[in-house]
C-alpha cells in the first residue's frame, strides 16, 4: 500500500497542483506547475549558452519553476547538483552530462527518490532503466539532410564536392561524414573529390579551403563545399572570396549547426544551406514530462530532435537576430 | 666550397637544404606547386600560401629564439595570441579605430611578457613552469574578454592586417619579414645579441661582468609577448573574429620546433633568427604539402611527424659528423669565431629534446 502511494506521489502532487490551479482559473499551459532541476555543463560554447537561455524561456512559458545549476565543466559539480535536487524533492531533473561515465550511483539515488531524469544533448554509459529518456540530435541524420539538400539543389547536374571534416576521430566528424555520404549515395552525379580536416575552426577551415582551391584548378572544378560545422564554412567562404570566386553561386556552401554568423553569410548570398543542431532540447523534455504527469505515459528511451534545414528562403536576417538574442 | 660561403649563410645552409628538399617533395605530390599567378591584384599560389600561413609560427619563432637563447622557454605564446586577438577584436567592436586596437593588443602582449619575465627573472621560477601558468590561464582570460563567443568584427583596417596585401604580397608575410629583419638588425648590429647569448651561457658570470642579466631576461620575454600579440592580431584579422578557444592553439609547440629545426640549441647561449624563420617555413611547407596531397586526414600527423623525424635525424650530431667527415678534408680551419665545435655535446642534448617535441 505504502509503495503504491509512493509510486503515485509524483502523479498525485501534480494532480493536486492541477486541481488547485484549475480552481483559480489560470491558463491551461500552467496546469502542470512543477519544480524541475537543470544541471548544465557550463558555458563552453555559444550553442550551450543558447541551450540554457531556451531552457529558461521554455520553463517560464510553461510556468515551471526551473532550478538551474552550472557545473563549470566538472562532473563532480553535476553530481553535487543532482544530489541537491534530490534533497529538495524536485519533480524532475534535466541533465546535460559533461562525460559519459560515472553516473550510475547518482542516477540510482534519483530513481529511489522517484524523480525522473531526462538527459539532454548527450547520453551516458548507464543502464537505460536509470533515466526516463534522452533528448539528442542524430548526427548521421544531420549529415544526410545536408547531402539530400545538395542532391536536390544540383538536380542531376555533375557536382564535385569538397568536404571540410571536423576534428579527426571525433564522433560528430565521423557521423556527419557518414550521413552526408548516405545522403548523396543514390546520386552518381555527386562525388566528394577532396576531404580534409578543418578541426571545426574558422582558421583551419580557411587554410584548408585555400589548399582545395589551389589543388582543384583554382576552384573552377569545385561545385560545392560541405563543412561539418558552420565555423569552418565561414572561414572557407572568406578563402573562396579571396580566390576571386563567388561563394553561394560559383561554389555552393552547405554546413551544419546553424550558428548566427552563417545566417549573415546566407543573407549576403554567400552560403546556401545549414542544418540546425537545435539548442531547444528542453522543449521536447518538458513535453514528455507533461505527458507523464498527465496520464503516466512513458516516452521512448531516445527522442530525436528535429534537424531543420535553413536556406536563404527562411529570412536569414530574422533568424540571425533571433539566434543572437539567445546568447550564441 | 663551404669556405667560400659567408659564415652566416653557411650556418643556415642545412636548414636551407631541408627547405628545398621539403618543397621538392611538395612538387612530387602536387605538380603545380610553384605556380604563381596574379589574382585580384595580389600574387596567388601555394608558395604565397606558405609565406602567408606561416606568419603566426614565424612571428612566435622570432620571440621564442631570443627566449631560448637565454636558456628559457615560453609556453604561453599560444594563449597570449588568443588574449591579444581578443583585445583587438573587443576594441574595434567597442568602436575604437584600428591604431588604438592594435596598440592595445600589443600592450596586452607586452604585459603578458613582462609577467613571464617577472616570474623567471625576479622570482627565479623555472621558465617552463613560469610560462605554463599563463599558457593555462591565458585562454580563460581571452574567454572573459570575448565573453565566450567568437567575437566578430567588420573593421576594414584591422581585417587588412590579416588578409590584405601590399605590393601584391600578403600583409602577414610582410609583417613577419619586417619584424624578423628589424629584430635581426637590433640584436646583431648592436651588442644585444652577444649579451643575450652571454646570459644564456652563464647568467651569474655575465652579471658579475656587468651585464644586467635580469633586465635582459625580462626584455626577451616582453619581446616574445610582443611577437605573440602581433601573431594574435593577424590570426584574428584573418578570420574577422577572435576565437578564444582555438586561436594559437598548440602553436607554442610549433614555434619551439621551428627554433629547434632552425639550429638554435634549447640549452641557450647561441641562436640564429634566420634559421628559426626558415624552420617556420619548413613546418608550414610540410603542412601545406599535406593539405595539397589529398591524403586522408588520418595521416596528417603521422606524415608530419615522420618528416620532422627525418629532419632531426639528419641534423643530429652523429649524422652531421659523418656527413662532415665525408665532405671535408681534415684541413678545414675554422675561419670564424663561432663556438660551433664546442656545441656538439649541447646539440646532442638538444636533439634528444627535439624528438619529444615532434607533434
Amino acid at each position: 500500500m505504502i509503495s503504491i502511494l509512493e509510486e503515485n506521489m509524483f502523479l498525485k502532487l501534480t494532480l493536486a497542483g492541477a486541481a488547485l490551479l484549475a480552481s483559480v482559473a489560470l491558463p491551461a499551459t500552467a496546469v502542470n506547475a512543477q519544480t524541475i532541476g537543470f544541471s548544465q555543463i557550463g558555458s563552453e560554447s555559444g550553442w550551450r549558452a543558447a541551450e540554457t537561455t531556451l531552457t529558461r524561456q521554455q520553463a517560464k512559458d510553461r510556468g515551471i519553476d526551473l532550478k538551474f545549476a552550472d557545473a563549470q565543466q566538472k562532473q563532480e559539480n553535476q553530481i553535487k547538483a543532482l544530489r541537491s535536487f534530490i534533497a529538495q524533492g524536485v519533480d524532475a531533473i534535466l541533465l546535460a552530462p559533461v562525460v559519459a561515465t560515472g553516473w550510475d550511483q547518482v542516477l540510482e539515488e534519483a530513481k529511489e527518490a522517484e524523480i525522473p531524469v531526462i538527459l539532454l544533448d548527450r547520453t551516458v554509459d548507464a543502464p537505460d532503466s536509470l533515466y526516463m529518456t534522452a533528448v539528442t540530435s542524430d548526427l548521421v541524420h544531420e549529415g544526410r539532410v545536408a547531402g539530400e539538400w545538395l542532391a536536390a539543389e544540383v538536380a542531376g547536374k555533375d557536382c564535385k564536392i569538397v568536404e571540410l571534416q571536423g576534428t579527426t576521430g571525433s564522433s560528430p566528424a565521423i557521423d556527419r561524414k557518414n550521413g552526408f555520404e548516405q545522403g548523396i549515395a543514390d546520386h552518381s552525379n555527386l562525388s566528394i573529390i577532396r576531404s580534409q580536416t578543418g578541426d571545426f575552426t574558422r582558421t583551419k577551415g580557411k587554410e584548408v579551403m585555400e589548399s582545395f582551391l589551389k589543388a582543384e584548378n583554382g576552384g573552377k572544378d569545385i561545385c560545392a563545399l560541405y563543412a561539418h560545422n558552420d565555423d569552418m564554412a565561414v572561414g572557407a567562404i572568406q578563402a573562396i572570396k579571396e580566390a576571386g570566386l563567388k561563394p553561394g553561386s560559383d561554389i555552393l556552401v552547405v554546413s551544419i549547426d546553424a550558428v548566427p554568423d552563417i545566417f549573415l553569410a546566407m543573407a549576403a548570398g554567400e552560403a546556401n544551406a545549414t542544418v540546425e543542431l537545435t539548442p531547444n532540447m528542453a522543449g521536447p523534455a518538458f513535453d514528455v514530462l507533461e505527458a507523464f504527469a498527465k496520464d503516466g505515459t512513458l516516452p521512448p528511451k531516445w527522442i530525436q530532435t528535429e534537424s531543420r534545414l535553413y536556406t536563404a528562403a527562411d529570412d536569414p536576417m530574422a533568424v540571425y537576430e533571433l539566434k543572437k538574442s539567445l546568447g550564441y | 666550397m663551404m669556405n667560400r660561403l659567408h659564415p652566416a649563410l653557411r650556418r643556415i645552409l642545412p636548414q636551407l637544404i631541408t627547405l628545398v628538399v621539403v618543397l621538392g617533395c611538395n612538387v612530387l605530390v602536387f605538380p603545380d606547386f610553384f605556380k604563381i599567378e596574379m589574382s585580384n591584384g595580389r600574387l596567388y599560389g601555394s608558395i604565397i600560401d606558405i609565406l602567408n600561413r606561416g606568419a603566426p609560427v614565424a612571428l612566435l619563432a622570432i620571440g621564442m629564439t631570443l627566449v631560448i637563447a637565454t636558456k628559457g622557454i615560453d609556453l604561453s605564446v599560444g594563449a597570449v595570441m588568443a588574449i591579444c586577438g581578443a583585445v583587438a577584436a573587443a576594441a574595434v567592436a567597442g568602436g575604437s579605430d584600428v591604431a588604438t586596437a592594435v596598440v592595445l593588443a600589443l600592450c596586452a602582449g607586452i604585459v603578458c611578457g613582462l609577467w613571464n619575465g617577472f616570474l623567471v627573472a625576479v622570482l627565479n621560477i623555472q621558465p617552463i613552469v613560469a610560462t605554463l601558468i599563463l599558457m593555462v590561464a591565458g585562454r580563460g582570460v581571452a574567454q572573459l574578454i570575448t565573453e565566450g563567443v567568437i567575437l566578430t568584427f567588420t573593421n576594414e583596417g584591422l581585417i587588412f592586417l590579416g588578409s590584405g596585401s601590399l605590393m601584391a604580397l600578403p600583409m602577414p608575410f610582410l609583417i613577419w619579414l619586417g619584424f624578423g629583419v628589424m629584430t635581426a638588425i637590433v640584436v646583431r648590429k648592436t651588442a644585444l645579441g652577444l649579451l643575450i647569448e652571454a646570459v644564456g651561457i652563464n647568467l651569474r658570470a655575465s652579471t658579475l661582468s656587468g651585464v644586467r642579466g635580469n633586465v635582459l631576461i625580462v626584455a626577451v620575454y616582453a619581446i616574445s609577448g610582443l611577437c605573440a600579440a602581433t601573431a594574435g592580431i593577424i590570426v584574428a584579422a584573418d578570420i574577422k573574429g577572435a576565437d578564444a578557444n582555438n586561436a594559437g592553439l598548440w602553436l607554442e609547440l610549433d614555434a619551439i620546433l621551428a627554433v629547434v629545426i632552425g639550429g638554435t640549441s634549447l640549452l641557450g647561449g647561441r641562436f640564429t633568427l634566420a634559421g628559426s624563420l626558415i624552420g617556420a617555413m619548413i613546418i608550414q611547407s610540410i603542412n601545406t604539402g599535406i593539405l595539397l596531397s589529398g591524403f586522408p586526414p588520418e595521416f596528417n600527423l603521422i606524415i608530419k611527424a615522420f618528416i620532422i623525424l627525418v629532419i632531426l635525424i639528419i641534423q643530429s650530431p652523429i649524422v652531421q659528423s659523418v656527413l662532415f667527415a665525408m665532405r671535408m678534408p681534415p684541413d678545414l680551419s675554422n675561419d670564424d669565431a663561432e663556438p660551433v665545435e664546442g656545441g656538439s655535446a649541447r646539440d646532442r642534448d638538444a636533439s634528444a629534446q627535439k624528438e619529444g617535441m615532434a607533434p
